[in-house]
Parts: C-alpha cells; structure tokens; sequence
C-alpha cells in the first residue's frame, strides 16, 4: 500500500482499519492520543489561533445575517429535520427507489458496505478507463475511505480541485475544516505550498508570486485549467440523492465541481447512504438550509443536478455505509446521520475555536465530529474514546443547527459509554460521596475554605492530566452555605 | 450474500422498533411563496450583491443592448437562441460560433445564452440546457457569461423553482460569478467558472 504514484507525493495515512465490522476509516497519522494533547498543542500556536478566529467569527457574522433574512428560518429548519428522521426511518426504501430511479437514467449503482469495498470499487471502475489521472471534487466521503491513499497505492493519481483540497494536497496536510479544510494556513504560507510544490504536480505557479488571495486564486486556475479540459475521470461526492427521481445534487463556489461533474466522459460519486431525500421537492427546504448555514450567503455560487448519464457521460454511484448503519441502529446517537455537512457547529465553537480542527483527529471535526467519529469509528483508541469530552456542553451547536441535531445530548450519551481516565472516575465518585450526604458536603467545604491557599495549580500524578486542561475555579473565603447560614 | 443485501439488512435491523415519522406528518409550515411586488428589482439588487452586473432594461431593449455588450467580440451561443437576439447580435459581434467544441469553447470571449428559471430572493439564475441554454460546458468554460433573464422566468423564491424545474435535464443553478473564500475568508470572485457574470433582466 506504500508504493509511489508518478510525480505524487507518498500517501499521507493508511486506513486505520479495513473489513471487519463494516467500519472503517483513516485516522490522522502522527497525531498524539488523545483529542486533550492535540488541542492543548493547537492552543499554544498563535498563527492558528489567529486565523481560525478571524474565520469562525467572519462566517458565524455572515451565517446570523442571512438566517435572520428568512421570517420562516424555524419552520424550515423543523421541516428539515422531519424529512431527514422519516428519511431515515425508511432509509432501505428510499435506497432501492434511488437505485432504481438512477439505473432507469441510465447510472450504475454499487454498494459499498466498508472503506475497503468502497475503494475497491473506485479503483477497479477508474482502472477499467484505461486511466492512471483522475480529477476530484472536494468530498468529505472520500477522505474518510481513504481513497486518494488508495488509488495511489494503484498508480491512479488523484488531483484534488477545490482551492483549499489543493492547498492542503501541495502542503502534505490534513483538512482542519468542513467548509474551509485550509484555514489553518495563511496566505503566506499558500503563496509558500504553491511556489515550492505547484511543479510536482503539473503546472508551476507564476514567477512573483504574490500573497494576495486574487493572485493566488488566479494561479490555481492556471494550475488546473489544462487538467480539467483534458481529464476523463472524475470523482465526487454529493449534497443530496433525490429518491423519486435518481438526481444528484453538489453545491459548490469555485466552479470546480462543475468542471469536474460536466467535462470529464466518466463520472463517479461516492456517497453515504443517509444523504437520500424522498421526493424532488424536498429539495426546496434543504436548498435554503443549507447555503445560509454553511457559507453564510443566500445561494452558493453554483449548484449541479443531474439524473442518471447525462450528455453521453458514464455515471457510477457508490453508496456507502462504511458504519452508518452502526450510527443508524443508536437510540440517540442516529440524528447526527441528519447531518448535512454545513460546519455551521464548528463556527460557533469556543473548544473548535482554541484547538481547531487537527485536534479531532478525524475528517470530521467539530462538534459534529466529536459525535460522529466515535460513533462511526468505534471508541476503541484513545483519540476516540476522547472526542465526546471536546465539548463544554454550552449548547452552540444545537442552536445553529439547520437539521437541529442535539449534539450535547449525544455527547453526553457517548461519555456514558467512553471508558473514563481513572483519576476523573476517581473525582467523580470523590464528588458523589460529597454531594451525597449534606453534613459531609459542608465540612468538606469549611475545610476547603481554610486550606484554599494551599491549593495546587495542578495536580501531581495521574490527576495531572485533569488540571492541566483546567484553570482551577478560586475556592472562595466563606461556602454559600455559611453565607446562608450567617445572612 | 450480496453488499447491497447485507447493507439493507443491516438497516432494517438498525431501525427496527424505532419511532415513526409519518411522511403526511413532516411540518411544511415554510413560505412555498414569497409576496413580492417588484421581482425584477428584487433580482436585480441580489445579483449585484455577489458582484455580478447587472442590465435592467425594456423588453424592447434587450436585443439593442446585447448588440451593445458583444460589439467586436469572439462569442458562443447555444443553438436555439431566439432570433430576435441572434440577429442583432451576430451583426455586432467580431465572430460568433455557434455551439462550439471544447478547445473553441476556450477561445472566445464570452458566451450568451438565456435561462430557464430566475430567483429572485438568492439571485439565481437556473438553465436547464434546453433551447437557448446549451450544454453545461457551454456556460462554464468561456470566462464571461452573458445571460438574458426575462421577466415571466422570474419567481420569488426556491420552492417556486422547484416547483416550475424538471429534474430530467441537467440544471444548473448560478449565483454570481465563480468564487472563493477559501484564503483567510477573503472572497475572492473568480477561480475555475466565469470570472464575470452579466445579467439581463427584461421588464
């Protein structure tokens, strides 16, 4: 699996797992353990703490103008996450519909039950063009298979063609984002990445190079301009799968995606199976919660719908469980496959704000990811088992959420199940044998009060690792039961 | 057992004893419609919010005016344009191809097409590759769009263009030109699509 594709660079991470259980996905390589050491890493760096402040907080501005436009914002949003639970309620029917819908148009339909079928599948439909380059729309499907890694490791190169995928490709990096992967990085380190590996990878950028974004855009379009005239394979993702009539819906802003969903004579989208809609109308509620979640505008620059072969082009959907079914069978747990991949949650984040997205270890970061990842990946490691405490629990992300996902009670439900650090145990049954018993309770408290400046900042031991992510709270002269007591 | 089989089966089981949603039961309290008086100038301002331009003139006007915006220039346009544009327009214009191949796509101009649908509330434009539209490539290589809107393809807002588009062809829904924010949300008009976006509107 580590054999070089031509002229690409070797492949960054390997499926963490493959088979077995119908879940599998990539976990970031050379990460530290847990989401507690990756974030504390990310919060010493300033750069980043810098830009994804600028970012979160320019797209939560934009995001609360447009929602506040629509008087029926409410309605929608219930709407949405009534069609996604019935959806999902009867997710078997509305696949064999689609399937139907789609094969009739003239499409093939494959089934993927892992990452490894999934990849298996892509690689053997690409290799059967005769083709060793594939063109890619960004799509968060594909990067949890692993699927660039995997074509590499069959001489097919993947050309990533969403600006930021391109940027984070050149860089040898990870997405740290849904909507924006690379904005962790800034335009003088873009201008670097496209100076120093734009050549590797087809057409050098221009001499003098500026770090204005213009400029810099303006030298992705040259770098891909010939591919996309020229390729003949491309991959996507999709938005949404219209049931009733087989259409695939993208939305997009570069003008990529359509490049790659027009010019290309094959094209094939891998998608998971929870982003089916019943009926063509549903379209008219997801088309307004979407856009004015994710990048704050009233519509996206473009979006793409197609049913079936369209303008003699070959079209292949690959639906993809690779463990959503597991996610499907949770009380609790199943209303994040409502999810629509907005990223609205990670803009209003105060824990994604501080650690960003790297922390998550995950392609889905965030909020989202603190409940998706675990649940699609398994809580064996310890990253993982990890996520569902990258929370404060304020609840941000519920409010914002176009298909009002409750992402706190879920995190909560995954905490439950995740196998806590024994000095937290510890605490906890330290606190339940205080908080038992009232007499206990206030001695304890007097007791604190009068040693409070023998406090430490931070705990030795195993309980080292609770107080190094926490500022201790200052213990105060007189408990309030004293205070009660006495006024 | 086929994947697909094992995958079915895994959902049935998944969802086994979990509650309903009736489908007559999904809320649709939303606006399928949006009062507006002045859906033209409503479209107008919204496409110029994304830094398209704008053209709001007389039915009678349009084709004076896209002879206007081609003068001297190498254009592509789709076959089925209506003649009383095409006409005008090909005396303006320095060559005119119609429905061109790919590495011609990539010579000209700018191309002219009309619309199927416009939405007033997002500024968007909707072709549906029928007459006048052309395929997608047509309006997606050419670095400038031209686009004639006219007023009965106007509607107010997205649940009315679904209700008036057909998922049979291929759509295509256009919000200004092509763009990015993707460099510390700077937006950025212009990457892979039309870098310049020109509207039409005839009232």
């Amino acid at each position: 699996m580590s054999e070089r594709a031509t002229g690409a660079p070797a492949p960054r991470a390997l499926p963490a797992e493959e088979g077995g259980g119908g879940r599998a996905s990539v976990t970031f390589i050379g990460m530290p353990r847990s989401f507690r050491e990756n974030a504390a890493e990310a919060v010493r760096n300033d750069q980043l703490g810098r830009n994804l402040r600028k970012a979160t907080h320019t797209i939560r501005g934009k995001r609360a103008r447009v929602v506040e436009e629509l008087p029926d914002w409410a309605e929608l949003r219930e709407a949405g996450r009534a069609i996604k639970d019935h959806t999902l309620r009867h997710l078997d029917r509305y696949l064999l519909q689609l399937e139907e819908a789609v094969t009739r148009a003239g499409g093939h339909v494959h089934w993927a039950a892992d990452a490894a079928e999934a990849n298996r599948i892509v690689t053997g439909l690409v290799q059967a063009t005769g083709e060793s380059d594939v063109v890619k729309v960004k799509s968060m499907a594909t990067q949890e298979i692993g699927l660039n890694e995997h074509l590499a490791a069959h001489g097919v190169t993947a050309y990533e063609t969403d600006l930021a995928e391109l940027i984070v490709q050149l860089g040898d990096d990870w997405p740290s984002h849904i909507l924006v992967p690379a904005i962790h990085r800034n335009r003088a380190e873009i201008r670097r990445i496209f100076r120093d590996r734009m050549a590797s990878w087809g057409r050098p950028a221009p001499e003098g190079l500026s770090d204005e974004p213009a400029a810099l855009a303006e030298a992705a379009r040259l770098h891909l301009r010939e591919r996309f005239l020229s390729s003949k394979v491309a991959i996507s993702g999709a938005n949404f799968m219209v049931a009733e009539t087989g259409t695939m819906v993208v939305v997009e802003s570069e003008g990529n995606g359509r490049m790659c969903l027009t010019l290309p004579e094959t094209l094939i989208s891998v998608v998971g199976i929870e982003k089916v809609l019943p009926t063509w109308r549903d379209l008219e509620v997801f088309l307004q919660l979407l856009p004015r979640s994710s990048t704050g505008e009233r519509m996206n620059p473009y979006t793409s719908m197609w049913t079936g072969a369209v303008e003699g082009q070959e079209f292949h959907l690959v639906l993809l469980d690779n463990g959503r079914t597991g996610v499907l069978a949770d009380e609790v747990g199943r209303q994040a496959l409502r999810c629509i991949r907005c990223s609205a949650c990670l803009n209003v984040c105060p824990v994604y704000e501080r650690a960003g997205g790297h922390a998550y270890g995950s392609v889905y970061p965030g909020p989202i990811g603190a409940i998706l990842t675990p649940q699609l990946r398994g809580m064996g490691s310890e990253l993982d088992n990890s996520l569902p405490y990258a929370s404060s629990l304020c609840g941000a992300c519920l409010e914002v959420c176009p298909v009002a996902i409750d992402i706190p009670e879920v995190l909560v439900e995954l905490r439950a199940r995740a196998r806590h650090p024994r000095s937290e145990r510890a605490a906890m049954r330290a606190a339940g044998w205080l908080l038992g018993d009232q007499a206990r309770l206030a001695r304890a408290q007097r007791l604190a009060t009068r040693l409070r400046r023998l406090v430490p900042r931070r705990l030795p031991g195993p309980g080292s690792a609770w107080t190094d992510t926490r500022d201790l709270p200052e213990i105060p002269e007189e408990s309030f039961r004293d205070w009660w007591k006495r006024s | 057992m086929s994947t697909r089989e094992e995958v079915l089966g895994r959902i049935r089981r998944a969802v086994e004893g979990a509650p309903e949603v009736p489908e007559a039961e999904i809320p649709r309290a939303y606006r399928t419609e949006v009062p507006c008086d002045d859906l033209a100038g409503l479209l107008a301002e919204r496409v110029a919010d994304y830094r398209a331009i704008v053209h709001v003139v007389p039915s009678a006007r349009v084709a004076a005016t896209l002879a206007g915006l081609v003068e001297g220039k190498r254009i592509a346009v789709p076959d089925g344009l209506p003649a009383e544009w095409a006409g005008p327009v090909s005396q303006a214009a320095a060559t005119v191809l119609a429905d061109p191949a790919r590495d011609e796509l990539d010579t000209v101009d700018a191309v002219l097409t009309g619309c199927a649908v416009a939405v007033a509330v997002t500024g968007t434009i909707v072709l549906d590759a029928g007459p006048g539209q052309g395929r997608r490539e047509l309006t997606l290589v050419p670095d400038h769009h031209l686009c004639v809107v006219r007023a009965g393809q106007i509607v107010a807002g997205v649940p009315e263009a679904i209700a008036r588009l057909s998922p049979d062809s291929p759509l295509t829904w256009i919000s200004g030109p092509s763009a990015t924010s993707d460099i510390e949300l700077d937006r950025v008009e212009g990457v892979h699509g039309p870098r310049t976006l020109e509207v039409v509107i005839a009232v």
